[in-house]
């Protein structure tokens, strides 16, 4: 039944948390769930038609002098998710810096997906009207980057002496460049050059029902390991007489679903040392390691005990509905997660009360964890004037002063980029905070908290052209076995087989290296009725022909 | 024996060729049994469009009918050509798989084929006012509904009536709330449904509190009732 939910803020389907690199926020199901690839490719050779007609743009070069007797206005295209609060920080941030450099205009267009902005400005390179500073991934960046000089390489500004981090001429108290997280700072350079600054950082992690671990005779341990979520949730998939869940009592329970299965994939292959890709960007995923990942995640799709969020739902509306075991977000979405959390989608009496404990991503080797990094990155887009580029890298650099690291590190599961930030008084009052208030859900304060002592056991995939296809097809490996066992198909070696072709079809992955572990011309299953009828037939003919010529022969003599 | 040959060749291939056909053709179900289908299994049937969201990405999601219920398309596998063919009343015949997403039973993984010399079929609105807040609504999931006599509640402390998912952009979807006999509900305009340039999303942006309303829309679901607003008129009196 529809229900009052005046309390609860926006909801419904259109405000959900789904886009490609599974971070808080709630959007739209389905269309950004990957963009497309005939689309893109479109587009973008539209962009390298006008770049090369154009001849490019020339390379930018850091001016001896910001001139402050020229108006220069410049735009931000950013991104929230769905979160007021967020739009106010950056109102703030702009205000703020517009008041330090009068002569400067920041211009916001919000969105509310990363998929759109890398759209649109996928669309804008053609034209030369990309904006000024964005929001966005390395992934897409290294798109953007098929275009002539089309990102600022932003090397010589971070050392520039008096516009630089830490600059003489910076009219304000931001990092150095030691001060950013290196680990942050490397997943922005890439093809020889940093193209970009971290804005804000999150990683994956796993919010359990720890009351049913308990329940089903388990303790939870510190780092949960990949055996140990397969057994815990085949326990939960156990049936009362009536139908109902043993653990839960109720008619749904799926005790383990993924929220971001591209994380999923790539995270165990990190794990297990196994190829994903090289950082030129040659394909490896397609191996025999994957395979065997695939077979295991179909093993527990088919009893029901793993689901993802693209097949049945947020992982937190289960998770929070006593329906779910161990689900896996960003640890930008912990908001959502728990009994007592601020941000809910199911009703009210569909919440069920349990313990929740935070833990990492499910581990291979618990004395070697590893994570993804995820998280927003800002770039600077190259114009005419390098005045106007000096002008938008100012701006970036601002976005990384204290004040906005750390207030839109509060609004999520965030932490800030930077150690400046990371250690001032004020981020460790609010992290070590026991108010328990929204602003200090201690889910969100465990999340946060995780990344930051797990920030050297973190990790990026290589950023080449094609990466983002690459990690969309991570993804869809497992959602395609996943979908197949619950329709009752088979997964085996002759199933992977087409499965691989067909990913590395649809994703135009280099197939000529990503087929190292592939069954080339295997059993592609039994044949259908019409080409066994039709061989038969041919058999037959073939049968009476010789038939007809052996009897002829043997009436001629 | 020549003409035995001959015989037996066609035969064999008329054979052959009804194996094909049969071995392609899935069976069409009614209403009933696709209601009846298990979460998972394959399904067929014929229905009627009644409108669809924006093409994009070579799919298309639509809203369906036939006279014994309704189904929801999700991202049905489909060219812009033939999405700018799916007007209202056109029968198609969709193949995919049954599932449900957050309590939405939908078609997914679909592909389909019109289906000639059929006559154009468009449901009446259902009027489901009485049954808002009891659990026979899910009775009419995906159906045009209608919902007489509401008023518009203030969306947020803000006082609006109304909020825009992009306050910016205003390209994307509208939020509002409506009571009636003191429960109060959250209603959508589905951009890639109704985007802003139609009736229904200006009528909503002209919204003030306490308007009483009249409204149509699909019965979406979302972890409960969800319904895509396609229409807002002043009540009747």
């Amino acid at each position: 039944m529809i229900r009052n939910n005046e309390e609860l803020g926006m909801r419904n389907e259109e405000l959900k948390k789904a886009f490609p690199y599974g971070e808080g926020g709630r959007v739209r199901r389905g269309r950004m769930r990957s963009l497309s690839l005939v689309l893109l490719l479109v587009l973008l050779s539209l962009a390298l038609t006008a770049c090369h007609g154009s001849k490019g743009r020339a390379g930018f070069e850091v001016p001896a002098e910001f001139d402050t007797s020229k108006n220069y206005e410049i735009t931000f295209w950013a991104k929230n998710d769905t979160n007021k609060t967020q739009t106010e920080i950056y109102k703030k941030a702009i205000a703020d810096f517009e008041a330090l450099y009068p002569n400067i205009t920041v211009s916001m267009k919000l969105y509310t997906d990363y998929g759109r902005i890398y759209n649109d400005v996928i669309t804008n390179i053609s034209t030369n009207t990309t904006p000024n500073v964005c929001i966005t991934y390395p992934d897409h960046i290294a798109t953007y980057l098929t275009g002539d000089n089309v990102v600022v390489p932003l090397d010589g500004l971070f050392d520039d002496e008096k516009y630089g981090l830490g600059g003489s001429e910076v009219r304000f108290d931001g990092p150095t460049k030691d001060e950013l997280i290196p680990q942050f700072l490397a997943e922005c350079a890439f093809s020889g050059s940093t193209y970009a600054v971290p804005y804000m950082r999150s990683t994956e992690a796993m919010y359990i029902n720890k009351t049913y671990v308990e329940a089903l005779g388990y303790q939870l341990p510190d780092v949960v390991t990949w055996d140990f979520v397969w057994e815990v949730a085949e326990a939960a998939t156990k049936k009362n007489a009536d139908g109902t869940f043993a653990v839960n009592g109720q008619k749904v329970m799926i005790p383990f679903i993924y929220k971001s299965t591209d994380n999923m994939m790539i995270q165990m292959l990190k794990q297990l040392d196994a190829p994903y890709s090289t950082d030129a960007g040659e394909i490896l995923i397609l191996n025999d390691t994957t395979r065997d990942l695939l077979k295991q995640v179909a093993g527990h799709a088919k009893t029901g005990a793993f689901s993802t969020f693209k097949i049945s739902s947020y992982p937190a509306n289960f998770l929070n509905a006593g329906q779910c075991i161990f689900a896996v977000d960003s640890t930008a979405g912990a908001t959502w997660m728990g009994s007592d959390a601020p941000l809910v989608d199911i009703s009210p009496d569909s919440i069920v009360q349990f313990e929740t404990a935070v833990r990492t991503v499910p581990q291979f080797d618990v004395e070697h964890p590893q994570m993804i990094s995820q998280g927003p990155s800002v770039c600077v887009f190259n114009k005419a004037d390098p005045q106007e580029v000096l002008a938008s890298w100012l701006f970036t650099q601002y976005l990384l002063t204290n004040e906005t690291q750390i207030a839109y590190a509060e609004t999520e599961g965030y932490v800030p980029v930077t150690s400046k930030a990371q250690g001032d008084a004020a981020y460790q009052e609010y992290l070590h905070s026991d108010a328990g208030d929204a602003l200090h859900y201690p889910i969100k304060l465990q999340a946060a908290q995780l990344l930051l002592d797990n920030t050297e056991n973190t990790f990026t995939t290589p950023v080449f052209n094609g990466s983002a296809s690459l990690r969309d097809a991570a993804g869809a490996l497992i959602e395609s076995v996943t979908k197949s066992v619950r329709r009752k198909q088979t997964v085996d070696d002759a199933y992977i087989a087409k499965l691989y072709d067909d990913t590395a079809s649809l994703y135009r992955l280099n197939q000529s290296s990503g087929r190292s572990g592939m069954t080339s011309g295997g059993d592609l299953g039994p044949l259908p009725a019409g080409s066994k009828a039709l061989l038969i037939t041919l058999a037959v003919v073939w049968a009476l022909l010789a038939a007809y010529a052996i009897a002829g022969k043997v009436k001629k003599k | 024996m020549k003409k035995i040959l001959a015989a037996v060749l066609v035969l064999m291939l008329a054979l052959s060729l009804c194996a094909c056909v049969m071995a392609e053709e899935a069976e069409t179900m009614t209403y009933a049994d696709y209601a009846a289908a298990a979460v998972d299994d394959p399904v067929t049937v014929e229905c009627y469009v009644q409108a669809h969201q924006s093409w994009w990405d070579n799919q298309v999601t639509v809203y369906a009918a036939d006279q014994d219920g309704a189904y929801f398309i999700y991202n049905m596998a489909c060219s812009e050509e033939d999405a700018a063919k799916l007007e209202p009343g056109t029968l198609i015949k969709v193949t995919g798989f049954k599932g449900e997403w957050s309590g939405e039973v939908e078609i997914v993984d679909a592909t389909f084929e019109f289906v000639e010399g059929g006559e154009a079929f468009v449901a009446e609105a259902v009027d489901v006012t009485d049954l808002l807040g009891k659990d026979e609504l899910i009775d009419h999931q995906n159906q045009l509904v209608a919902f007489k006599g509401m008023t518009v509640e203030a969306y947020d402390e803000s006082g609006a009536a109304f909020a825009y998912k992009d306050p910016e952009g205003k390209t994307d979807d509208l939020y509002f709330k409506v009571s009636k006999d003191g429960q109060t509900y959250e209603f959508c305009v589905e951009f890639y449904l109704c985007g802003q340039d139609t009736e229904v999303y200006k009528a909503v942006e002209a919204l003030n509190v306490g308007d009483v309303i009249d409204l149509e829309g699909f019965l979406y679901w979302y972890e409960g009732a969800n319904p895509h607003i396609t229409a807002v008129t002043p009540a009747a009196e």
